[in-house]
């Protein structure tokens, strides 16, 4: 029985040794439950990226456990860290990360055919690619390169990219840095309506009002965790 | 991900830099094109060698004048009056005593003016010979008869033409037969002409005129001057198992006659296996230069490929650290660029193996250099393209497989 979704403790990165080393991370204990919607924030330096790329399994803790949907993942190898990043994780990054040689449905398509689980054919894959561009609004962009989208679309087929594996979580990595104020609504409302669906996400970024759109608010600082409480008063997009 | 997958992938990024992507095959395709041209040129040269044997006639030993002993100190140990060299009575010698043989014949060749008629030809190469010179040489009469012992004893003023030239000087080979040519200021008699052979090596045998070797000596090539030098003695062994014993018995045979010490005598013998080895080192030579060639472009190409993966991956650098967060493995990373890689040696083999089939059929077209495609040298062109892309995209692969994620994403 899994009583969180994402289950910290003790959780520290050291960058280094003796002298230069540098603590990003002294200590943190976290739990995340299904569905819930948290933001990280924190100045830079506070190791929120640090934590993000934990939390991601592109990097192992020095000391702690992180224990992701009933499984230890502190102490993977690179092959099986890989496996989790394909099959429970969702990212979603500032500057998009599309591959621009590669259409909407070839971007969201590119998880599933690292899924070496599943091995799902080309027309499913497809199929799956669809129905996660249409999840976000994109159902009538299906072939347009990124070069063809607005910075808007662009984060929207990201977000369909790591919808379509069906993730444990959704990381979103400052998702609005690079958009106006009118595209970070609407991706804002997109994640809210995600959410509402049941998803689990953890979003970090520096911008308070885009942190306001989260139910819990985590600020870091020094690589401690120095708040930790719920958002009441959330906006709604 | 799969392979047909990953194949995909790497075609679209080399689909990335068409030009660089081409101009990195060069290598390859300089390397493939010369083991094909290499493979092709020793198996011409090898069909060229067991034609010039057909030509030359099976089982055949040459007897040549052995200059080892020149100056005064030879005179001394030879027959008075005995001219260095080989004669005619060698011949007659070796004609009556050895056993074994097929025939023996010599040949003594002289440039002269050949008329017929109304038709003169310059520079026609005359040629001295035998009665067992179509025996020695497996070349068969069409029309009429060869010459004679009977003719080389009296020294009767016949020829036998080559099939070409009787065409040329009477319009047909059996029209040629009893009509007289001038050979020089000389007049003959046509009483043969030969079937066709063609041209063998630089001999253009059907625009030769034979006639006996005795005539050549005396009116073409004054004896007084070394003239009744026969040059080669060609003798045919009965059996290719025989020639051993032939070739002693001719030793004997040439010793008793020019009365010289069997340790130094002043002739030495010749076979096919040593004229084979001597034409074929010369194709060798070009061999050798070929397979250098084709080696060391094939290690630069080599390395050209490395370098442009290295390349690559740099640029990618980000695209690596997205598939790696995707959940690629660092085996998918290394199989994709090993492909890359792969994919354009292979290209290279490709074009590399129309370079070489069309070069080697260029060279024989024009004349440069006899070739013969070996189909085996296809699939082994293509199969060394194969191992340097592996060999030379393994490293670069492997430093994009091994890429840390985060500080791959990072970089601009």
């Amino acid at each position: 029985m899994t009583e969180h979704r994402i289950a910290i403790r003790d959780l520290t990165r050291v960058y280094g040794t003796g002298e230069t080393a540098v603590h990003a991370l002294r200590g943190i204990n976290l739990t995340v439950r299904p569905g819930e919607f948290v933001a990280i924030m924190g100045p830079s330096g506070s190791g929120k990226s640090t934590l993000l790329n934990i939390l991601g399994c592109l990097d192992r803790p020095t000391n702690g456990t992180y224990v992701l949907d009933g499984e230890d993942v502190s102490r993977l190898s690179r092959n099986q860290l890989a496996r989790v990043r394909n099959r429970k994780i969702g990212f979603v990054f500032q500057s998009y990360n599309l591959l621009p040689r590669l259409t909407a449905v070839g971007n969201v398509m590119l998880p599933l055919l690292y899924n070496t689980e599943q091995r799902l054919s080309d027309e499913e894959c497809y199929q799956r690619a669809v129905a996660a561009l249409e999840r976000v609004g994109l159902g009538d962009r299906l072939r347009h390169r990124p070069n063809q989208l607005s910075g808007g679309q662009q984060q929207r087929v990201a977000m369909a990219r790591a919808l379509v594996n069906n993730p444990s979580i959704i990381l979103a990595d400052e998702p609005t840095g690079n958009l106006d104020t009118h595209a970070s609504r609407e991706i804002m409302r997109l994640l809210q309506q995600l959410h509402a669906q049941g998803a689990t996400i953890v979003m970090v970024t520096h911008e308070p009002d885009i942190g306001d759109y989260a139910e819990r608010v985590l600020h870091l600082l020094d690589g401690q965790i120095a708040s930790d409480r719920p958002n009441g008063a959330r906006r709604r997009a | 991900m799969s392979l047909w997958r990953t194949i995909k992938v790497a075609w679209e990024g080399l689909m990335l830099n068409k030009v660089r992507s081409f101009l990195t095959t060069l290598g390859v395709i300089i390397g493939v094109g010369a083991v094909i041209v290499m493979m092709a040129v020793s198996a011409g040269a090898e069909a060229e060698i067991a034609d010039q044997i057909n030509a030359l006639g099976a089982n055949l030993i040459m007897v040549m004048p052995s200059f080892s002993r020149a100056g005064f100190g030879r005179g001394m140990s030879m027959g008075p009056g005995r001219m260095p060299g080989l004669t005619y009575a060698d011949l007659n010698a070796i004609a009556q005593n050895v056993t074994g043989i097929n025939g023996v014949s010599a040949e003594r060749v002289t440039n002269q003016t050949v008329r017929a008629g109304n038709t003169t030809l310059e520079e026609v190469p005359i040629v001295g010979t035998t009665s067992g010179f179509p025996q020695v040489r497996e070349y068969r009469v069409a029309v009429g008869r060869f010459l004679t012992d009977v003719d080389n004893e009296r020294a009767v003023k016949v020829a036998v033409l080559g099939y070409d030239l009787a065409q040329e000087l009477f319009g047909d080979a059996s029209a040629a037969v009893g009509q007289s040519i001038k050979i020089g200021s000389v007049k003959f008699t046509v009483v043969g002409v030969m079937s066709p052979k063609g041209v063998v090596g630089n001999t253009d045998y059907d625009g030769r005129v034979y006639i006996p070797i005795t005539v050549v000596f005396k009116k073409f090539t004054p004896a007084r001057f070394g003239g009744d030098n026969v040059g080669v003695i060609y003798v045919s062994a009965a059996s290719k198992e025989g020639m051993q014993n032939v070739m002693e018995q001719i030793t004997r045979v040439l010793v008793r006659e020019h009365e010289v010490d069997p340790a130094s005598p002043d002739f030495s013998l010749m076979t096919q296996d040593s004229i084979i080895e001597a034409r074929a080192s010369t194709t060798e030579t070009f061999r050798n230069l070929l397979a250098w060639v084709a080696g060391v472009s094939l290690i630069v190409g080599g390395i050209g490929i490395m370098n442009i993966m290295l390349v690559s991956v740099t640029e990618r650098t980000r695209e690596i650290g997205l598939r790696q967060a995707l959940g690629a493995r660092p085996r998918d990373i290394r199989l994709q660029f090993l492909l890359e890689a792969v994919m354009l040696s292979l290209a290279g083999g490709l074009v590399g193996v129309l370079a070489g089939v069309g070069g080697s059929y260029l060279f024989n077209v024009l004349g440069t250099m006899r070739t013969a495609l070996v189909p085996a040298s296809i699939p082994l062109a293509f199969g060394a393209a194969a191992l340097v892309g592996i060999f030379f995209g393994y490293y670069p692969a492997t430093r994009a497989a091994l890429l840390d994620p985060i500080e791959a994403l990072r970089r601009e």
